[in-house]
């Protein structure tokens, strides 16, 4: 989708809802305090969170623009399992639970909503040409980790993509970096849950194009004590309710490459 | 020097490995197959995501009974390559938009530049180097630690054990290798890191559980309480294929396998490996004279023919030599 030339100032900008509706419900609430000029979502709406259909309503509400993730493209699509991108047992199985947990419990017009997103949204503003996508642009599921892409890759991606400023997300830690050329890549993290930091807190970012390009990213607080009632209640598994309580990562773990594994707990 | 033995369907080559390689000194030749080449299927470099380096060469400080290339204290068939070698293709590598950079031999620590090597490779992206951890001395394990600690980007450890014990490990790597592996081991997580621990698979299906706890148990006493662990299939060539068998006859990949296959699973799409004396396909089949693309980079950047059976795991199991394998870890 190209939505052409605009004239965006600021952007709020998010990634991985992972079901969570209070996390998205607060940075809605919050948005209405910040001065900006669109909402977008870079995708996986759904996974190990409650409910996954109360999300749908509050992205309509707040016109969020979402960009299709691996996770949207399957419910969406109604695959057997998440495309991930997962290579370890351990990974793919809590994977899978909360996959099919999701799957059961979308709706059919939010699944219809899924398979229809756009997989890259482009625009350009103050001269910038703007590529958001899930991965990274040229893969739906491919994991951007800081410490695993060079900056000469990030080069390679904005000469191949004809782009200046990149957004992606699916790794669920945010990052940033400024090629030598300028140009920007940030990983905009997820609000779907913590970042494996010991701190319960998700985060989201501002986009600013003026006066100058940059990234600024937003501690969001919401109430993940709920969350994590409700995802009791709904007997999802205790190792992901752990991971809402104390901000460590317990799953999912495998795929971290050595520097951010070894930041994290597990 | 090739002999033609025509089977049903196809053809095959049969020659050994002493006649491959007129300059190789290796002490194992065992017969293999390769395909021919009207009969394999090729595999284009997509793009090149992962270079390798072969920076210990074949020279190892271990006789292990499962070498896919025989690696040994006396195999100069491919030398250490010097920090100059390496740092020419790291250059090369830049504008390709290179992702990940890996080191293996041989055993990588026998060659007294590694240090600087790394330090190069680490201002540009992450590195993975592949060992047998008998070399990892506390002071060894520092260094990396400080290398690691001024770099944005990842060092990876992957060290080589294959049983959770010395009796199941020894008779495959040497007598004591399991004891002093663990103690590299322990040197590294001391250090703070989290290093791959690889094994070949020499056990069934069945047992798999058993030998995943097995392995968690000890390197736990050791102090590893989170270990990462790669399990990697037999490569029924070199070593490997005297100590337990060779390849079948049939093991090899067919166009026909290749119909609905998602060829980015294969190494050979994303990746190429660097030695002293050239760019070669992949890990596995560096002795191989076909498997030598060129001296450079961009001469590498070819097409290769599955011929080799060696080809028929990798097909099987997915790009098995990367840190996160296509089909999975452990």
């Amino acid at each position: 989708m190209n939505l052409g030339t605009t004239n965006y100032r600021r952007l709020l900008v998010f990634g991985g809802v992972y079901n969570n509706y209070l996390a998205l419900s607060a940075v809605l609430q919050e948005a209405q305090t910040i001065k900006h000029d669109a909402i977008f979502c870079l995708g996986d709406l759904g996974a190990f969170g409650p409910y996954p259909n109360r999300v749908y309503p509050l992205l309509v509400e707040g016109k969020v623009q979402v960009v299709q993730g691996n996770y949207d493209h399957s419910i969406g699509n109604d695959l057997n399992d998440c495309q991930c991108g997962y290579t370890d047992p351990r990974d793919n199985y809590f994977a899978q639970i909360s996959y099919d947990y999701t799957r059961a419990h979308t709706s059919d017009e939010f699944k219809n909503y899924q398979r229809r997103l756009p997989p890259f949204i482009r625009f350009e503003s103050f001269g910038k040409r703007v590529l958001l996508c899930h991965g990274s642009p040229r893969k739906i599921n491919e994991f951007l980790w800081e410490s695993t892409t060079p900056t000469h890759f990030l080069e390679k991606l904005f000469r191949d993509f004809e782009a200046d400023v990149i957004l992606a997300t699916h790794t669920g830690i945010k990052w940033q970096r400024r090629a030598v050329s300028g140009k920007l890549f940030a990983n905009v993290g997820v609000i779907g849950r913590p970042e494996n930091n010991g701190r319960t807190n998700v985060w989201y970012c501002i986009v600013h194009f003026t006066p100058e390009l940059k990234i600024e990213y937003c501690a969001l607080e919401y109430n993940h004590q709920r969350l994590a009632r409700e995802m009791k209640e709904e007997k999802l598994p205790q190792e992901f309710i752990d991971t809402v309580l104390t901000g460590w990562w317990t799953t999912c773990l495998e795929i971290l490459p050595g520097k951010e594994r070894a930041r994290g707990k597990f | 020097m090739l002999k033609k033995i025509p089977t049903n369907d196809m053809t095959f080559l049969l020659m050994t490995l002493n006649q491959v390689a007129s300059v190789s000194k290796m002490e194992t030749p065992a017969a293999e197959l390769i395909q021919a080449l009207t009969h394999s299927p090729q595999v284009p470099l997509h793009q090149l995501e992962a270079l390798w380096f072969q920076v210990g060469g074949t020279v190892c400080n271990l006789w292990c009974t499962h070498c896919f290339i025989s690696c040994s204290p006396k195999n100069h068939n491919f030398e250490f390559m010097s920090r100059s070698q390496v740092r020419r293709y790291l250059e090369e590598s830049v504008p390709h938009g290179v992702k990940e950079y890996y080191f293996t031999g041989g055993e990588p620590f026998m060659n007294r530049e590694l240090p600087g090597i790394l330090e190069d490779t680490l201002q540009l992206g992450p590195a993975s180097v592949l060992s047998n951890g008998l070399l990892i001395t506390p002071k060894v394990a520092s260094a990396l630690r400080q290398l690691s600690e001024a770099s944005l980007y990842t060092l990876e450890l992957r060290i080589s054990i294959d049983g959770f014990t010395p009796e199941t490990n020894d008779p495959i790597r040497g007598e004591g290798t399991f004891v002093r592996a663990l103690e590299g081991v322990k040197n590294l997580v001391e250090a703070g890191f989290l290093p791959i621990i690889t094994c070949m698979q020499s056990w069934s299906e069945s047992e798999h559980e058993r030998v995943l706890a097995g392995f968690h148990e000890v390197l736990f006493d050791v102090g590893y309480t989170r270990p990462r662990l790669k399990i990697l299939p037999q490569l029924r060539i070199g070593r490997e294929a005297e100590r337990e068998r060779g390849y079948s006859s049939g093991e090899f990949v067919t166009p026909e396998m290749m119909l609905g296959y998602d060829d980015h699973l294969l190494l050979c799409s994303n990746s190429r490996i660097a030695t002293h004396r050239g760019v070669y396909v992949c890990p596995i089949l560096i002795e191989k004279p076909d498997a030598h693309l060129g001296d450079t980079l961009a001469e590498a950047f070819q097409p290769f023919a599955l011929r080799h059976q060696a080809c028929y795991t990798c097909y099987l199991s997915g790009a098995i030599c990367s840190n996160f394998s296509a089909k999975g870890n452990a």
